[in-house]
């Protein structure tokens, strides 16, 4: 661009109206002609509950979000606020502690996004170096109350076991196209076998609790 | 005698004010589906009968409408006139149901004979014979303005008090091709009656759509910015006023607004139809005298309601149609085109009165159809209806800056 002193302002025109369509006939038909096509032509309304939205792909619709387990069955965070850092609307609050396996250093001992607050943008799930947060199809999601809507590990855990066979992780998708390295994912080569949960975390006492609370009822039932 | 002339009105005022509510609850659903057609969406079609699964294509709608508007909290923000705010939007309901009083639902019921042995006829109308009608109609339509520019004014909020001179400026200005347009109504007639004027279209069988076009062209703008129905719908333009005069509005009051806009397009409609689309007359089908049994009666009524319901239909459907006018827009069209062309139009039915009144009725519509295509295209030639308010390029260099002119492609 120029600059601001010798700045031309390019002037546009209209384009003159034709001597018929200054009579405002071919306008004013124009006009009534789009509205009585649109009166009669295919409603596009989703009746809700009866009928369902189904995303045009799954893989890329930003809905709600789950948290990946690796193949072990153990959460795939290594928390390390990545997610958090990128989330512009700091809805993601994750308390860290010292992994109980030897294959990372550390894990989230609790995990929430705040569903009222998130703008399901993508970024976490763009941050994440190990593809451990993904966001989901899943659209309708609603609560009774707020404590409801803030998704704590376990819950996001649950869709997780929901969604992976219809919406598989990043890196089996990508395993299975065979074009490219998974990006940060390559799982621990001898790993000693955990189980899950891990029996001496106390942490994972409350999980448990919470996930007999968890409400939320798998898409379907 | 008093007893009976008692009882009719007060059955006449309770079907009126049952009937017109009944109409505006109803056609706030026909809008809201229309504008959901339009949008390409199904628009409500949920609301049924309560507590059943029944859904009516949601003609349950506008009664859960009312309930939850008698339910809203009716708020009063701190800053407002109270009087008047509380006063505008009753004044404007009254004005509203009041027009009602001289329009014709139909014409006459058969007559029946009292014990008295005299034959008692009844007028579907709420004042049967009132001289001045049409006048009557005006000046309710008049004091309605004043609802709307109290509420803007009663407010005490820079949106609302936009909305409320808007709509005074838009009434104001319309109001005067509006009277030219009727009052070549009334010189045909010889009548402000507006049965008589339905009773002279059904004597010839000519409409005054047909016999005026260039009047009924000038009525029908002029008459829907009257009801501040889109496009002239400019004392409410979401867009730029909120809510126009009554966004400071809530619960019931905020309803009377919105139902007497509802009347008052209802009201124009009923206008449109007896005016100049021959009111209950239709060939060969109502016949045309005041002799009539109760299938004639029931038939005009229907024929009238019909065409009223077409012309309402043709209102919700040009709101979507066609954009908002800018102020200036509106003004030039009231001041410029309209005011010229009702005055042309007078004058030409006027001659055509004074001089060959004699003469069949056709030869007005053609000289009013003539007179309709000349004025439109010389209107077209020298005053397009395009207003370019954009600076001046003549007014050179502004400061460094130099203008370059460039076309469109
Ligand atoms: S989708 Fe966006 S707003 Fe929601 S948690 Fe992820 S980063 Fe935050
Ligand atoms: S970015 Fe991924 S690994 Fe890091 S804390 Fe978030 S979910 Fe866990």
């Amino acid at each position: 661009m120029s600059q601001p002193g010798t700045k031309k302002i390019r002037w546009v025109n209209e384009t003159p109206l034709s001597p018929i369509e200054r009579t405002y006939i071919p306008l004013v038909v124009q006009g009534l002609a789009t509205t009585i096509r649109h009166l009669f032509s295919k409603k596009i309304t989703v009746q809700f509950p009866e009928e369902r939205y189904q995303p045009p792909d799954p893989i890329i619709y930003r809905g709600v979000h789950r948290l990946n387990r690796d193949e072990k069955g153990r959460v795939k965070c290594v928390a390390c606020f990545l997610c958090s850092t990128a989330c512009p609307a700091r809805c993601i609050d994750i308390e860290a502690g010292e992994s109980p396996w030897p294959d990372r250093e550390k894990y989230p001992v609790r995990f929430t996004i705040d569903m009222l607050r998130c703008i399901f943008c993508g970024m976490c799930e763009e941050a994440c170096p190990v593809n451990a947060i993904e966001l989901t199809s899943l659209y309708d999601l609603s609560g009774k109350s707020r404590e409801e809507m803030v998704f704590d590990k376990n819950k996001l855990l649950l869709i997780y076991d929901w969604t992976k066979d219809a919406e598989p992780p990043l890196e089996r998708l990508i395993a299975a196209v065979g074009t490219r390295e998974v990006p940060g994912g390559q799982s621990p080569p001898e790993a000693p076998e955990e189980t899950w949960p891990p029996a001496d975390a106390a942490a994972f006492d409350r999980v448990a609790e919470r996930a007999a609370e968890a409400r939320l009822s798998p898409p379907g039932t | 005698m008093a007893w009976i002339v008692a009882i009719e009105v007060l059955v006449k005022i309770g079907l009126l004010l049952g009937g017109l509510m009944f109409a505006a609850a109803y056609l706030v659903l026909v809008e809201r589906w229309i504008a959901a057609w339009v949008q390409d969406r199904l628009g409500p079609n949920r609301v049924g009968i309560p507590l059943t699964r029944i859904r009516l294509f949601g003609l349950g709608q506008p009664i859960a409408d009312g309930v939850k508007f008698i339910c809203k909290e009716e708020f009063t923000p701190a800053h407002v006139d109270r009087v008047l705010y509380t006063l505008a939007p009753v004044m404007m309901l009254v004005a509203a149901l009041a027009a009602f009083a001289v329009i014709p639902f139909g014409s006459v019921l058969p007559g029946f004979t009292l014990p008295d042995g005299t034959v008692y006829q009844i007028q579907l109308v709420l004042l049967p014979g009132l001289d001045a009608g049409i006048l009557l109609f005006l000046a309710f339509g008049g004091i309605g303005v004043f609802g709307v520019a109290l509420g803007g004014w009663a407010s005490n909020n820079k949106y609302s008090f936009f909305g409320g001179v808007r709509s005074a400026a838009q009434l104001i200005s319309y109001e005067v091709p509006l009277g030219l347009s009727i009052l070549a109504i009334v010189l045909a007639a010889g009548s402000l009656r507006l049965d008589r004027i339905i009773l002279a279209q059904a004597d010839t069988g000519w409409w005054n759509a047909f016999v005026q076009p260039l009047g009924f062209l000038v009525f029908l703008v002029a008459v829907c910015a009257e009801a501040g129905r889109l496009p002239f719908d400019l004392a409410e333009a979401e867009q730029e006023l909120v809510g126009g005069y009554h966004t400071e509005y809530s619960g019931m009051r905020l309803m009377m607004f919105l139902v007497s806009e509802f009347l008052h397009m209802i009201a124009a409609s009923f206008l449109i139809v007896i005016l100049f689309l021959g009111g209950w007359h239709f060939w060969g089908l109502t016949g045309s005298g005041l002799e009539v049994g109760w299938g004639g009666a029931l038939l005009r009524v229907i024929v009238l309601v019909a065409k009223v319901f077409l012309v309402i239909l043709g209102f919700m459907l040009v709101r979507w149609s066609w954009p908002r006018f800018r102020f200036d827009q509106l003004m030039d069209l009231a001041w410029k085109v309209l005011l010229s062309w009702g005055l042309i139009h007078v004058l030409l039915v006027a001659a055509w009165m004074y001089w060959a009144n004699e003469w069949p009725v056709w030869t007005l519509a053609v000289a009013n159809w003539v007179s309709l295509v000349v004025v439109w295209i010389v209107t077209a030639l020298i005053s397009p209806p395009e207003c370019d308010n954009r600076p001046r390029r003549e007014l050179g260099p502004v400061g460094n800056v130099t203008p370059v002119a460039v076309s469109a492609a």
